[in-house]
């Protein structure tokens, strides 16, 4: 692609490593990405560290406190509560990493199709996607869940099907602006084809905001899984989830607040640090408008 | 001796890098402006000259630090005042008008609210009295039927007029000092004339005084006593207006005057080649040592002070008595004539582009009657090798006849002819190679027109993979070849647009758009973005470009002294309607079309001793009339009925000559007022 004999400075991977850098550089850069990357570890190798297995029930340690034994206590039916909230998050991070890509595609390509298209039809279909957007977006998912079920193989599709329509907003904002600056018009008044301008000149500048887009809608679609869960239309019982486990404990709050608590930590300090991180790499790529903001 | 309004004592300003050193942005300022009086700052973009505007009023950027010196207004030093002291000051004794006073005003909010809540806040006006207040504010500044103004929104008015609405509001709170940054830049010829006039009888009437900032040296001298000229953070030249614009004793000033493109010269501007020390990279000698034609040992080792010249100026250089030699208007470089046989480069005929399209609505009701079209009746020839000039103010469709040209705007009707035979398609998308090849356009922002996720090269390799196929080491060389004719290394390749100055990226854009070995390049106000000094070079590249390699351009700009520098012929331009066309040295003499004279009465000179002629006022027209003469509104010439009814006839003078006006060429002559420096 580029010419070969030239040492280059600029390549695609010295900006991903000075992008990198940058997000680090900054506080909640740091702070987000190590804890993404702890959630991540944890929950890869959590099975294998876990110190009492998820579904072992016992009658003799109901909602007792947490000590040396049992560091965050256990449940109402005498599981380790710690033990579950290493699990806990695998299913959630499984869903939604799997959905979250999908979703940013599809709206992705939606988006920066009607942004280029343009006219009319990207006007009637914003409106449609306007009026999607004006749904509760639990509703519109429960629908869904209610009709097909509830496994992975449902969930994974929903997820992303839903969170990618606001996607394509964004994605087709970004193509607007692009498709106006002179460097698209140069490209085609030189004679280029329609792709070649699209992979070329489109694509670098929109993938940007798309990257930052898709890290904050992991973190909003993990509360949605969460929230599902919670309702009972997420995993199903006795795989520990947090959001079923902040359903199931949350009867006994008030005497055991450690089976809240334990998932509650956990949940939030994921979707903290994606938030973290995605405005980090919003600074870092320059497409945090809020920066320029005057003094 | 009465205290000073501004007096800016030894004040540096500088930030704190990201390495943790401290680097200066302003380094020993000493300013005073007393009162009535009105000063110029001047110099080139990233010289200081806001930062120190702007800390007159006790204001620094985010990031800036005082790192010294102090700054009194009114003898209240304005950086140990409180927020709440401040605010009274600011807007109220000392009012500031930002560049761009469009994006100042709220857009949610009629000009009356506006200017009321300047009177609220910075007056002692009653509040019965404020709507009364602010119509006589309005008449001030000149504005036509200021009640009805009250009622509008900011959008609702022109440039020239949001502007003149800031100057009322600054005036609501009856200013000891105004802080004008760059007040015209970005607003046409003839409203810049008109916006100058007004603040330079308002400062007197008042008896205020003015911090004017701006990089336009003619506007300098038409409105301030004394000039201030800031290069690198520091002042290197102080002195009246004449002294600084007639004889200047330093050699940056006077190489900045030479790069000012003139309607008297017959050559082009001469360029100051390099580019100012990053803040912090000054070193410790002169901070224009690297530019400077006088340049010996001791300015490398040893910063100049600020001492007295001999006429009572002040000047930052040990050889100031030889700078004084420097030539200031240069000897720049005579524009190449080719020769130009052989069928047209481009033929125009009876071109015309609307940008109206019936909408939904128009179709409903079917209101379907076409608006006249934006640019209409359009014919020119333009001869291979040729320079043609496109003047005239915004909106008077010089971008888009370049746009149809390009084929990136489809015309409504009329014919493109390229090469004496071959008819252009409409849309680029139609055009063979060959025709694509053959034109290429340059865009006036190349912020804007280089992508920025592109290094330089693969924004070379673009025309080259597409036109000659070439690959490999072919392709390389080739890039490099390109850059080098553009006075560029090999080493810029890999480097992105955002690592490059605004005349280097400019470069690039020409570079690119040389690549494809082009017969015509369309150049859209190509130095309009860029700074004088590196302006003349550009425009001395294009005239070195155009002479290796016969290119043919249409040049467009608003100034008339840049397209007069490099054009063998000019065509203007009124709301979309050519006006007049001919030998650029004879369209620029007399006799000439009313809109051309109204045009060169306006042009402001860096000299002290010329005065523009406003002989037609500044009001800006959104639709050309459907009917007669497209100049008929604001003519000074204007004869009677005819003028709006018929569509005047071409005259013809000598060597293709033509202007379009009810009134023969000479009676034309007999009535011009305007001697225009040929």
């Amino acid at each position: 692609m580029s010419i070969a004999s030239v040492p280059s400075q600029n390549t695609r991977f010295t900006r991903i490593l000075l992008v990198f850098r940058d997000v680090v550089s900054r506080p909640s850069g740091a702070i987000g990405l190590t804890l993404v990357v702890a959630h991540l570890v944890l929950a890869l190798i959590s099975p294998l560290i876990v110190p009492y297995d998820y579904k072992t029930m016992n009658s003799a340690l109901m909602l007792t406190g947490p000590d040396g034994t049992h560091w965050l206590g256990t449940d109402h039916v005498g599981r380790d509560v710690f033990t579950r909230v290493l699990l806990g998050g695998r299913e959630a991070l499984l869903v939604t990493g799997v959905a979250t890509p999908i979703a940013v595609i599809w709206g992705g390509f939606v988006g920066i199709f009607f942004g280029l298209v343009g006219g009319r039809i990207d006007e009637v279909m914003m409106r449609v996607v306007d009026a999607f957007l004006s749904l509760p977006w639990i509703l519109k998912m429960l629908v869904l869940i209610v009709t097909f079920g509830t496994g992975i193989e449902v969930l994974i599709p929903t997820l992303a099907f839903f969170y990618g329509i606001p996607v394509i907003r964004i994605a087709r904002a970004a193509t607007h602006d692009v498709v106006a600056r002179d460097f698209v018009s140069a490209a085609r008044a030189r004679g280029h084809g329609r792709m070649t301008i699209i992979r070329r000149e489109l694509l670098p500048n929109v993938l940007d905001t798309l990257m930052v887009e898709g890290a904050m809608r992991w973190s909003w679609m993990l509360l949605a899984f969460s929230s599902l869960s919670f309702l009972g239309f997420g995993v199903s019982p006795p795989t520990p989830d947090w959001g079923l486990m902040i359903a199931d404990a949350r009867g006994f709050m008030s005497f055991a607040p450690w089976g809240v608590l334990g998932p509650v930590i956990a949940l939030s300090s994921l979707i903290i640090g994606i938030n973290l991180t995605a405005d980090a790499l919003a600074k870092a790529l320059g497409i945090d408008r809020a920066q320029k903001a005057p003094v | 001796m009465t205290t000073p309004v501004i007096d800016i004592r030894d004040i540096s300003v500088g930030f704190t890098a990201k390495s943790g050193a401290t680097l200066p942005v302003l380094r020993n300022i000493d300013l005073t402006v007393a009162e009535g009086e009105s000063v110029g700052i001047v110099g080139e973009s990233g010289s200081g000259k806001s930062t120190l505007a702007l800390a007159s009023m006790g204001f620094l950027k985010r990031g800036l630090r005082l790192l010294d010196g102090s700054v009194a207004f009114s003898g209240k030093d304005m950086f140990s005042l409180t927020r709440t002291e401040l605010e009274k000051i600011r807007g109220g004794e000392l009012a500031l008008i930002p560049q761009n006073s469009g994006q100042s005003l709220t857009p949610t909010l009629r000009i009356g609210a506006q200017l009321i809540e300047a009177l609220r806040l910075h007056s002692s006006v009653s509040a019965s009295e404020h709507s009364a207040k602010a119509v006589e504010l309005l008449g001030q500044v000149r504005l036509p039927d200021p009640k009805a103004i009250l009622s509008r929104f900011p959008h609702e008015l022109s440039g020239g007029q949001q502007q003149r609405v800031a100057v009322a509001m600054a005036l609501a709170g009856e200013p000891h000092a105004l802080l004008l940054d760059e007040p015209t830049t970005g607003l046409d010829v003839t409203t810049q004339a008109h916006i100058l006039e007004l603040l330079r009888d308002i400062a007197r009437e008042r008896g205020m005084a003015m911090v004017y900032v701006s990089h336009d040296l003619g506007a300098i001298a038409r409105v301030c006593d004394r000039v201030v000229v800031m290069y690198a953070g520091e002042v290197v030249l102080e002195g009246t207006t004449r002294q600084v614009l007639k004889t200047p004793a330093h050699p940056y000033a006077r190489g900045l005057l030479a790069s000012i493109p003139r309607l008297a010269d017959h050559h082009l501007p001469v360029a100051l080649d390099g580019r100012p020390p990053a803040p912090g990279g000054a070193g410790a000698g002169c901070s224009f040592v690297n530019r400077c034609l006088l340049a010996q040992d001791r300015c490398r080792a040893e910063r100049p002070a600020l001492a007295s010249l001999p006429g009572g100026a002040l000047g930052r250089c040990f050889y100031a008595d030889n700078a004084v030699e420097l030539s200031l208007t240069g000897t720049g470089t005579v524009p190449v004539e080719l020769e130009s046989d052989g069928p047209p480069a481009l033929q125009l005929d009876e071109l015309s582009i609307s940008y109206h399209q019936p909408g939904l609505f128009d179709n409903l009701l079917g209101n379907v009657e076409t608006r006249v079209a934006t640019v209409d009746d359009i014919n020119f020839t333009v001869r291979r090798g040729e320079t043609l000039g496109l003047v005239g103010e915004s909106g008077s469709g010089k971008s888009t006849i370049l746009k149809a040209v390009a084929g990136l705007l489809a015309p409504a009707g009329g014919n493109i002819t390229f090469a004496g035979s071959e008819i252009l398609a409409p849309v680029v998308e139609d055009r063979p190679p060959e025709h694509l090849r053959s034109i290429q356009l340059i865009f006036q922002n190349p912020d804007d027109s280089l992508n920025p996720r592109q290094t330089i090269a693969e924004i070379l390799e673009q025309p080259l993979r597409l036109y000659f196929g070439l690959t490999g080491q072919a392709l390389y060389d080739r890039c490099v070849e390109i850059l080098n004719r553009v006075r560029l290394g090999g080493h810029y390749l890999d480097r992105l647009p955002s690592q490059l100055s605004g005349g280097e990226k400019q470069r690039v854009a020409i570079a690119r758009a040389f690549a494809a070995d082009p017969k015509i390049v369309l150049c859209d106000e190509v130095t309009s973005a860029l700074d004088v000094s590196v302006q003349a070079a550009v425009l001395d590249l294009l005239n070195e470009l155009k002479e290796k390699q016969s290119t043919t351009y249409i040049f467009v700009s608003h100034d008339l002294a840049v397209v007069k520098a490099l054009s063998d012929r000019v065509a203007v331009l009124y709301q979309g309607r050519l006006c007049e066309i001919g030998p650029s040295d004879q369209v620029y003499a007399t006799p000439s079309h009313p809109y051309t004279e109204v045009l060169l009465g306006a042009v402001l000179e860096p000299d002290p001793e010329t005065e523009p002629t406003l002989s037609a006022d500044d009001v800006v027209e959104l639709y050309p009339p459907v009917r007669g003469c497209p100049f008929q509104r604001r003519c000074p010439r204007k004869i009677g009925s005819i003028c709006d009814t018929e569509t005047p006839p071409w005259h013809r003078a000598a060597r293709g000559h033509a202007i379009r006006c009810h009134q023969g060429i000479d009676d034309l002559a007999a009535a011009q007022v305007v001697q225009a420096a040929v």
